[in-house]
């Protein structure tokens, strides 16, 4: 009887070694292959890196779904915005042409573009829907300079990983991974409905990122910065969003 | 094992010390963590529905346009028209955080349970109906005895019948693979993979609207299933389904 109890416990002992260690070199080479997100810790990091992982292995190069231009929203739904301060009231006044986005961080030239240089690059224009985690949507038309134009003028370094955006308003900043950043669907967007963008809509320059929720598509877009590690900014966990309890990837 | 209803099985037969247990360990581990995520998806989904307790048809669906219908409760957040003075605390963060954990081991325990289920005969034996119960006759007269709340025999503390066997099977080959898609349907990176998930439904707002009828369907079987456990004995099939003895004599004692 003890024979055998103690087989089952070397047994169980082996399998509970080999389990962990598994675990271990499974972590390693998600981490190596980018599939970990930065609010994996804590109680619901489980449910987070299966999401984002999976999620990031399925959908590398899936573009986003594209509507035709008789499913555009009229008029589209515009969410809270603070109120606008001073300062953002004077730069609505000239126009925005004292708007500026700096792009600092693991780039080789650092660099300041006014909207009349963002708009002078080829834009991209799509019919995507916007989804907030709430639970409704709409669809329009939005027109941008892709991301991926703006990394590419400023020279990304070969280990960079995220690109961290930061809004007008204070305290609200997001990132993406460069899966993401890269993606060509993933618009500086100043236009929307063939329109300039309005600032109830984020106007006069929004992140979108259409194949994420709302909540990614941060406005009134200021700053980027170039990272390989999230954690030097804010608490670590990649935005603003896991500070107020909202996961930092919301491809879901 | 045949069918309570067609083939009366003697209880003193299958019920004695030695007998196999009435449910397996694997059913008995999978079936109390389905319970628990369930309960989890339940609250959590119910706290995500209620920031915007709206439902549509289609691809979009907003505070400015028609829904298909609306809860008649209050909304967590204050743009959406609901009729109501207040509104009630955001609770989404931490709702959709545990929604996608929970509905992740659902389905990996599904699928583990799934695997074992064909593999070890456990839906042939305990989940297919026999042929003979498939007829109208053998059928009408298990709902009749249900609807006049009539306790089973003895018999039935061992096997399925029909109607039991029919519910189990919608739930696991019908509802579950239904609220997966569904989800799933909803999640824009998912259908950007796969866009057909949501296309076929009829849009993104068509997909929530049918998560959340599915996802009633689900709580209409388990009151239905906690309703009929405690009509057939509440302790000695809770008692079955963790330690795996049936044991209907002390039950009724």
């Amino acid at each position: 009887m003890t024979k055998i109890s103690r087989r089952k416990m070397i047994k169980a002992g082996l399998a509970a070694t080999a389990g962990v260690a598994g675990l271990g070199v499974a972590a390693r080479i998600a981490r190596g292959y980018g599939l970990i997100p930065p609010d994996h810790g804590g109680i619901y990091g489980l449910g987070e890196t299966l999401t984002y992982g999976s999620q990031r292995l399925l959908t590398r190069h899936s573009l986003a779904r594209e509507f035709p231009r008789s499913q555009i929203s009229k008029p589209p739904f515009a969410n809270e915005i603070e109120p606008p301060t001073d300062e953002f009231k004077r730069l609505q006044a000239g126009g925005f042409a004292d708007w500026r986005l700096t792009v600092t961080g693991m780039v080789a030239r650092p660099g300041s573009f006014s909207l009349d240089q963002l708009k002078s690059y080829p834009s991209h224009s799509q019919i995507t829907m916007l989804q907030c985690e709430e639970g409704w949507s709409y669809i329009a038309e939005w027109v941008g300079v892709p991301l991926s134009h703006v990394l590419d003028a400023v020279g990304v370094l070969p280990q960079a990983k995220y690109v961290v955006y930061f809004s007008w308003e204070p305290d609200t900043w997001d990132s993406i991974d460069m899966g993401d950043a890269l993606h060509p669907q993933t618009l500086l967007t100043y236009g929307m409905n063939g329109d300039e963008l309005p600032v109830g809509h984020g106007g006069p320059l929004r992140m979108r990122v259409p194949r994420q929720l709302g909540y990614k598509n941060v406005k009134f877009i200021t700053h980027l910065t170039v990272t390989d590690n999230l954690k030097r900014f804010g608490k670590g966990l990649g935005s603003v969003s896991p500070e107020y309890g909202y996961a930092w990837y919301a491809g879901i | 094992m045949g069918d309570s209803a067609s083939l009366p099985v003697s209880v003193s037969a299958v019920s004695g010390t030695t007998a196999a247990p009435r449910h397996s360990a694997l059913v008995r581990v999978t079936h109390w963590i389905t319970t628990l995520c369930f309960f989890a998806l339940l609250v959590t989904g119910g706290e995500i529905v209620i920031s915007h307790p709206r439902f549509y048809w289609g691809e979009t669906g907003n505070d400015l346009t028609r829904p298909l219908f609306k809860l008649p409760i209050p909304a967590s957040r204050r743009l959406v028209p609901t009729g109501y003075a207040y509104v009630l605390r955001d609770q989404n963060g931490w709702s959709r955080y545990l929604h996608f954990q929970a509905a992740w081991i659902a389905v990996l325990t599904g699928l583990l349970y799934l695997i074992y289920g064909f593999i070890s005969g456990h839906f042939r034996k305990n989940l297919f109906p026999a042929g003979t119960d498939l007829s109208w006759r053998a059928f009408s007269t298990k709902i009749a005895s249900h609807l006049r709340f009539e306790r089973p025999s003895d018999a039935e503390a061992w096997s399925y019948n029909v109607v039991q066997r029919l519910a189990y099977l919608i739930v696991i080959f019908v509802l579950f693979p239904l609220v997966i898609w569904t989800g799933l349907a909803m999640s824009p990176a998912f259908v950007s993979a796969f866009p057909a998930t949501v296309n076929v439904l009829g849009g993104q707002q068509s997909a929530r609207t049918l998560h959340f009828f599915v996802s009633l369907g689900l709580l209409l079987f388990v009151l239905v299933h906690v309703v009929m456990i405690c009509i057939a004995g509440f302790r000695s099939r809770t008692r079955a389904m963790i330690t795996g003895r049936a044991g209907t004599d002390k039950e009724r004692a």
